[in-house]
This record gives C-alpha cells, structure tokens and sequence, in this order.
C-alpha cells in the first residue's frame, strides 16, 4: 500500500461507460431511428463489457502479485492542488475495489443484456441505456476513487442517474415524484457526507497532515485522536457525519424511505441500482473509511444499532406488503441493514461478503420479478398472481434458488455471508443486536417464501385476458437470470468460514485492506462452540419460516387474519402502512419546509419590499420636498435678488433730473462738503457716514417693499402711486 | 488797519479773486438760462486767473503763473464756442434755452 | 502807495461791481454787458500785476472774442424768446447758503494763511520772457492748445450744422 503499483488502463473502466453514455445521449436518438433499437444496446452492451474486461485485468493483475504490494494506481489528470490540499483524477485498485468493480461491471452488464429485451418496446429505448452508462460510468468511479473527492463526483452521479431511472416513465407524475424523493433524501445524505469530509480535512490539517486520498488517510488518521471539533471528538463527529452520507445512499433509518417509491422505475433499473450497485455505495464507503469508524466506538455502535433496528423495522413492513417489487424493496432495506450491522460491529469483510453475494440473488430476484411482471402485462400486485411456475419454468427456478439463498439456507451464498455478520456480531459482545439480526432472518425467510407460493404456486388469479398471454421471458432476459442465479449458488463458497472446514478465501483476500483497523477480527483465529449453535440456530429459525410460509399460503391451512387480527388489528394495519412514516415525514419535513418557504416569501413580500417601497416613497418624498424648497427658498431669493436691484436702479435713476441746476448743485455742494470732510473728527464722521449708509438702506428697502404692490412698470408713475395708496 | 488796506498785498487780489469766484458760482447755480450760467463760468475763470497772476507776482518770480493765465483764457475761448454751439443746438431743437425745459434726459 | 491802493480799489469795485450785476440781474442782456466791465477791471489788475502781456491777451481774446461771441448767443436767442428771458433764479436760497459757506470757508483760508511771499518784487515787461517760454519748456502745451482750439472750432461748426440741417428738414 505504501508503493503503489502504476498502470494506466485504469481509466478505461469508467471511459467505456461514459463513451458509451455520450453516444447514446447525444445520438441516440438519431442512431435509434437510423439503425433501430440494435445499434443502441450493441454499443450500450459492448461498453459496459469493455468495463468488465478491463475489470478482469485488474483483478487478475492484483492476483499476480504479493499481497502487501496489491494497489494499482492510474493517475489520470492533475485536479485540485490549493494549499493544502492536493488531490487528482486518480483510480486505485485495491482487493476491496477490486472485486467491487466485477460486481459492478459483472452484474451491470448482465442486467444490460437483461435490459434488451424488458425495454424492447420502449421507444425511449436509447434514453434508458444511454443512462444506464452513465450511471456505470459514476459507480465505477465512485469504486475506483483514490480520494473522497473524487469518490463524491460518483457518489453524486449515481445519485443523479438514480434520479433520471427512476422518473425515467417521466410522463406519470407520480414518477417524477419518487424520482425527487429519491434526490432529496439522498440530498440530505450528501450533506452529511460532503461535512463529514470537510471535518476530516479541516482536523487533519490542523496538524498538517491534511489529505482526503484514501492511502494516505490510512495512514494520518490516527491525528484525529483526541482532537475536538465544536465540543466534539472529531474522529465520531466525522465518522457520524460520513454515516448520514451512508444512511442516505444505503436506505438506513430514517432515510431510507426513497427506496421502496424508487421501485416506481423499470425493474432492470431496481435490479441494478437498487439491489447490486447504488445502495451497497455507503457500505462500500464505509469499508473504506475503516480506519475513521475504528477511531471512535460511539461511531460504531451507532451505525451497528441503526444496521440492525433498519435490518428488522424493514422485514416486517415486508410481510405485509402485496406489491411484487415492494417486497423485494424492503428486503433490500432489510439486508443492507445486515451490511451496515457487519461494519458497525468491525466486521468488515463479513459486510462486503454479504455485499457480493446479496448483489447475486438481489439482482436476480429483481430481475426474475421483472419477467413476472413483464408476463402479467404489468402487472404488480401478488394477489393477481399465482400457478406461475408452470408457464414461466425458468424465471420460476432461478427466482427459487434466490429466495432460498437470500432466507440463509445451506449451501447456497446467503448463509455464508448472512451468518458470518451474525456470528461477528454475537461474539463481538452485541447480544441485543444479534437477537435483532436474527428476528429479522425469520421474517426475512417467511415474507420471501410468502412471495414465491403467491407469485408461482397455486391457481392463477389473474383474469382471462391476462392468462392467455402467460409466457417465458425471450432468452435475453432469462440467460441472465441463469448466470445470476449460478452465481446465488457458488459465490457463498468463497467465504466458507473455517468453522466449516473452509479458509474463508473471501476474508483472507480483503485481510490487507483492512489490516489497519483495530476493531474486529480479521481472519479467525480459533474455532467456537457457539459459532455452530448459532448457525443451527439460524437455520433452524429460517426453515421454520419457510414452513410457516408453506403453511399459510401454499397449504393455506392457517390463515393470515391469525395475525392480522392481533391486537384488534393496529399492528398489523401499522405494518401494512410502512408505519405511517411517509406521512409523518410529509407533516414535519415537508410541510415544515413548505412553510418555512411560505414564510420566507410573505418576508421579501411585506417586509423587505415594504421596506424598499418605503425608502423609495422616502425618497420621492425628500425630492418633492427638495423640489419645493428650491422654489420657494432658492428662486425666492434670487427673485427677491432681481426685484432689489431693480427697485434701487429704480429709485437711483431718478437723480437723473435732466435739471442741469440740479446737477450743478449736487456738484458744486459736493466740492464744498469735501472742504469740511479733512476737518471733522474721525469719531464724528464714522457714525455720521454709517448712518447716511443706513438711512440709504432703509430707504432702499422701503421702497423695495413698495414694489411689492404694485407691479415694476407702474413704478413712479401716477397710476403706481395711487395704487400703492 | 492802515497797513491792511493800504498795503496792497497778496491777500487783497486773493479776496477779490474770491468774491468774482463765488459770484460766478451764484451765477451758475440760479441761473435758468443756458448763456447765464456759460457767464458764471467765464466768472469763474476769471478769478482763477486773477489767481494764477496775483501768486506769479507775489509768490514766484517766474513767468509760470502768466503762461498758465494765458492757457486758461486759449482754453475758456475754446470753451465758449462749444458750449454756445450747444446752446444753440438746444436753442433750435427745443425753441428754449430754459435749462428746466430740456429734460429729456430724464431718468 | 495810497495811489497805488486807490487804483487798486477802483479796479476791484468795478470787477466785483459788474460781476455782481452779471449775477443778480434779471435781464440777460444786462448780464452779458456788465461782463464786459468785469473783463475790463480783470485786465487792469493784470496790469497792475504787471501782467502786461496777459491784460492785453485778456481784452483782446476775452472782450474781443468771448464777448462778442457771448452776445451774439444771447442777442440770436433772446429775440424769438420771451423778452424776460426767464432768468428767474433757482433756488436761491440754497445757492446763497451754499456759496456763503464756501466763501467763508475759503475766506478764513485766505485770511489765515501765511502766504510765501518773494522779498523783491519786480515789475518788468514779461512778453520776451512769455514768448521764450511758450517756444521754450511749453512749447507742447501751446501746441497741444491749438489743437484743442482746431478741434473746438470743427467741432462747434459740426454741432451747429447739424442742428440747421434738422430744421431745413424739419421745415
């Protein structure tokens, strides 16, 4: 891990798919009606085998060399390198994304081939492959990030293409709405995600070892110990933080409520996204951040309580549920709550065992009730099924083999992967949890039998019209249900635990991917009693459901009301409607939201607008005022201005008597008071000057103020002064 | 006493030059007629004359006074055409050579 | 001396006398002659200044010419005109207080100051020496005075031919 091994075809991977995605978005609809419906799928199904080969590669190329040494790195582009922080487009392989990266491309590919003929009559044909590549594309980079950053470009792609799945029938609305409810949840997650990133980065930086690449993570974590971030120890915080990121993606409570309204999409969508790739994304990240979640214990017991509570919660909503896809949805639920149990009690290849082998039947199931449904003309409610096993013999085994694989029946994959997390957690020390697990296994087994005897066993009850048109699936859906189900057979072998005589080849090749960690037992060391009477126990507890099952609706010699009808009937109506928890969200939640924006509305309506209406009232006001000052005030005094000079060369004008005597006085009378003026006093002459001055001025503005009465060109004349009269 | 009026000095042309000034002024300021005030002028100018002479003799020995006197009168002539050109300018445009009649410049 | 006072006196009376008839009296013709006993008794205290050539130019220029001129304005415009030529005075008594206070003013100035007098006193003809000195030091003040006298002749011909071309017009 300290050396990474560098290659270059890494890349090409997630560029098959994404060329496969560019091609059929951007011309897929011109290649559609050019070349039909074939020239979509070929490249759509050719892209995604590439990935899978290239995939092969890898993992082979891990498998010939050492152990310690098994991490191939292909740096592709140079990103972000601020500060810091350094981080490039760069995908790594390691035995954990290796064998994520067969699953991914493995089961895709499958469920594309599957795809050609369950959207055969969709003229939106190339939209949906065209989508599906895009969405490989974001899950494969998502797997092969070597970094958080880039791994959120994936996480957030996949999230968008789930988005686009499952409002891909766009035009009924209530697909769209289970397409934004999908978003918004997962929204919700990525917030939790992208803070609890920031809070690693931001607390490692402080002791300058900040990074956000996986490799190096591993290695600097421990500086978070220790550490507080607002009061908090930084490693739960941020490992809390991740697991909201998690809890969103992965369907866990309380986010998980987009998953079963998801089933709203095309099946081979639910098979893929909902069963194989997306949802196991939190597990997937969590497995990776090992080393963050063995910092902090608080962390782990919370994700390990919440794995097993949504493990059993969403089994018994699946008893009574009557929708084909809905049960399967909630076994979903059910079983990712299994994987995250395994993470939060350390055993961390336990979940990604269960990852795999769940990836197997889940698809197939998906897949095989999408030829159920396909056959019954669309078909979803279980109560219209029934008798199916004759006319679809091939969807009717491969779909068996699953149900008994996923109850955690011997020897098929399920009871290996199943029963590891449920013995690590019992000898982890978390009794409760196990017990939790174990109801939930119960259930798990009796609701899933409950779904075969419905679906394929009994008399049809679905109306004549239907009933002529029962057939098998064409080949190209049922072959990969076929390989699906080899693989719900023999994937388990991988991970026999030594208990039984196995090396548990599973554990031991992910053992230097998590050697690291501190809690949990990597490889076992010795071998328990109670291992073995767990294992009966769960076995024994499955068989007795499956018998019940058998009972209730294939012999149909107990009835269901037994149950329904306990407790006047309140749990099981409680049950039948999710526990009312979408109405509960819609009254908080959204109408919470709703209202907060409501609010904020009515906020820039009256109060910001008011606000700027006022300023702009204000303001006209102050001009309007302004406007008359300047009126009244300024132009007053320049008129008052113009009327004194006026009035004063008025009065002044009339020392021009024409009387040259006059003038002759004012002259010679001048010359003489001149004579005296050197000989009076100064003390005299000042006051006798100003009040000459002011007796002018007075004068002056005396008869200034006669012209305010009468008009300036009556001024002296006879007709003015008789009016001023 | 004696020697006061006796003794013909400076004093005494002063005095006469003063009592021909100011009744030339008298005559400027009452009179209506346009010619009777050019007749206190020429009074008026006169006395100064009398003025210029009397210091030239008494005071300064020179011929300062005397060539000044002469300007006065070269001038005064000079002045008496004009201001009887006027007059009768006034004369025949106005029929009057009442100084209160001719107002037009009244302001 | 007392005949040199005495010639001083009657000079005096007769200057002082016609300009007091040329100031207070109320027939215009009678004005414009009694200026000429003023001009007359002026020439003589020019000569009694011995300012022989200025009496002369004073009776030649002033009697001659100014005179003359005086009365034949007044006689051109006495005619047509009321024969009391309206000489009634205006405001007399304004005039009167006025002049009084300037002469008193200027009386006490004369009386009081101490006037320089030259201690020789000599009486000797003054034409030479007035000759020389307007060809002399004032030659430009004599000859910017013709010019003011070209100037004064072009200019009254100006300003009484125009008037005689408005009435020709006119009537």
């Amino acid at each position: 891990m300290d050396h990474p091994l560098l290659v270059s075809y890494l890349r090409w991977i997630v560029l098959f798919p994404l060329i496969g995605a560019i091609i059929n978005g951007v011309f897929g609809a011109m290649l559609q009606k050019r070349f039909g419906k074939k020239a979509i799928s070929i490249v759509a199904c050719s892209v995604i085998g590439l990935a899978f080969i290239f995939a092969l590669r890898a993992f082979f190329h891990l498998v010939s060399v050492e152990p310690e040494q098994r991490y191939l790195l292909d740096s592709v582009l140079r990103w972000i390198h601020i500060g810091s922080l350094q981080v490039d487009i760069a995908f790594a392989v390691d035995p954990l994304s290796g064998i994520m990266i067969l699953i991914v491309a493995g089961i895709g590919g499958l469920i594309h081939v599957y795809s050609i003929g369950y959207m055969r009559d969709d003229e939106a044909y190339w939209r949906f492959f065209a989508y599906l590549n895009l969405f490989s594309a974001a899950m494969l980079t998502l797997v092969l990030a070597d970094n958080l950053l880039l791994m959120f470009v994936g996480w957030e792609g996949v999230g968008l293409c789930s988005y686009g799945l499952i409002g891909f029938w766009y035009k009924e609305h209530e697909n769209t709405t289970a397409g934004n409810k999908a978003f918004i949840v997962n929204r919700i997650g990525d917030a939790g995600f992208t803070l609890g990133v920031f809070i690693i980065f931001w607390s490692l930086a402080e002791s300058g070892h900040g990074t956000v690449i996986f490799r190096d993570l591993s290695h600097t974590i421990h500086y978070l110990e220790g550490q507080m971030v607002w009061g908090l120890p930084a490693a739960t915080l941020a490992a809390l933080c991740l697991f909201v990121g998690a809890a969103g993606k992965s369907a866990q409570i309380p986010l998980y409520v987009w998953l079963p309204d998801a089933m709203a999409g095309p099946t081979p969508v639910s098979a893929l996204i909902h069963a194989a790739t997306m949802v196991t994304a939190g597990v997937y990240m969590m497995a990776r951040m090992h080393f963050l979640f063995s910092l902090s214990p608080v962390a782990l017991g919370v994700v390990a309580t919440v794995g097993a509570l949504t493990a059993l919660f969403a089994a018994t909503i699946g008893l009574a549920q009557f929708d084909i896809k809905k049960v399967l949805a909630y076994s979903t639920v059910s079983q990712l709550g299994y994987m995250v149990l395994g993470i939060g009690v350390g055993a961390y290849g336990a979940a990604i065992f269960h990852l795999m082998t769940h990836a197997f039947f889940k698809a197939c199931l998906f897949l095989g009730s999408g030829s159920v449904i396909h056959a019954m003309g669309d078909e979803q409610d279980m109560r219209k099924m029934g008798g199916l096993r004759e006319k679809m013999p091939l969807t009717f085994w491969t779909f068996l083999i699953s149900t008994f694989a996923i109850a955690g029946i011997p020897p098929l994959a399920g009871f290996f992967s199943k029963d590891e997390i449920l013995w690590q957690t019992f000898s982890g020390g978390h009794q409760f949890l196990w017990l939790l697990g174990f109801a939930a296994a119960a259930m798990t087994a009796f609701y899933m039998f409950r779904q075969v005897f419905m679906v394929f066993f009994g008399e049809n009850r679905a109306d004549e019209h239907t009933q002529e048109h029962l057939h098998e699936s064409p080949p190209v859906m049922t072959y990969p249900l076929v390989v699906l189900a080899l693989g719900a057979v023999f994937a388990g072998f991988l991970g026999v635990p030594i208990a039984l005589g196995g090396s548990n080849i599973f554990e031991q090749w992910l053992a230097p991917v998590f050697a690291g960690g501190h809690a949990g037992p990597a490889v076992q060391h010795h071998i328990e009693a109670t291992e073995y009477i767990l294992m009966a126990a769960s076995v024994g507890i499955a068989a007795a459901g499956i018998f019940l099952a058998y009972l209730m609706y294939y012999r149909r010699s107990v009835s269901p009301d037994i149950f329904t009808a306990v407790g006047g009937g309140v749990p099981y109506r409680a049950v039948f409607n999710k526990y009312y928890i979408d109405e509960l969200y819609h009254a908080t939640a959204v109408r919470g939201t709703l209202a907060f924006s409501w609010l904020s509305l009515n906020f820039d309506r009256y109060v910001i607008d008011f606000i700027v209406n006022g300023v702009a009232k204000v303001t006209a006001r102050v001009g309007w005022a302004v406007g008359r000052f300047d009126d009244w005030i300024i132009d007053g005094l320049v008129n008052a201005l113009a009327d004194v000079t006026f009035g004063i060369g008025n009065r002044l004008r009339q020392v021009q008597t024409g009387n040259l005597s006059i003038y002759l006085y004012v002259i010679v009378g001048a010359v003489a008071a001149a004579q005296f003026l050197p000989r009076i006093p100064v003390e005299v002459l000042l006051p006798v000057i100003m009040l000459f001055v002011a007796l002018v001025v007075v004068i002056g503005i005396a008869l200034w103020l006669a012209t305010r009465r009468i008009p300036w060109r009556l001024m002296f004349t006879k007709e003015g002064v008789s009016q001023l009269r | 006493m004696d020697g006061l009026l006796l003794d013909i000095g400076l004093r005494h042309f002063l005095f006469v030059s003063l009592a021909v000034f100011v009744l030339g002024l008298y005559c400027v300021l009452t009179r209506k007629n346009a010619i009777g005030i050019l007749l206190g002028i020429e009074l008026i100018l006169n006395s100064a004359n009398i003025n210029y002479i009397a210091f030239s003799h008494f005071s300064s020995g020179g011929y300062d006074g005397q060539i000044f006197a002469i300007f006065v009168i070269m001038l005064a002539a000079a002045e008496a055409v004009i201001g009887l050109a006027i007059v009768l300018g006034i004369y025949q445009n106005f029929s009057s050579i009442d100084i209160e009649a001719v107002d037009s410049l009244q302001g | 001396m007392p005949l040199e006072a005495l010639i001083f006196y009657l000079l005096a009376a007769l200057t002082i006398g016609s300009a007091l008839v040329v100031a207070f009296s109320h027939n215009l013709v009678h004005s414009a002659f009694s200026l000429l006993g003023a001009f007359m008794g002026v020439a003589g205290l020019y000569a009694m200044l011995a300012a022989d050539f200025v009496a002369v130019i004073q009776v030649m220029v002033y009697i001659g010419g100014i005179l003359v001129l005086i009365i034949f304005a007044v006689m051109l415009t006495h005619r047509i005109s009321d024969v009391d030529v309206s000489n009634r005075a205006v405001g007399r008594i304004p005039a009167a207080l006025l002049i009084g206070v300037v002469g008193a003013v200027m009386g006490v100035c004369i009386g009081s100051a101490e006037w320089a007098q030259q201690a020789e006193i000599v009486a000797s003809p003054t034409t030479f020496g007035i000759g020389e000195a307007f060809l002399g030091p004032y030659i430009l003040p004599f000859e910017l005075a013709s010019v003011v006298l070209l100037v004064a002749l072009i200019g009254a011909i100006v300003v009484s031919r125009k008037e005689i071309r408005g009435q020709v017009s006119d009537g």
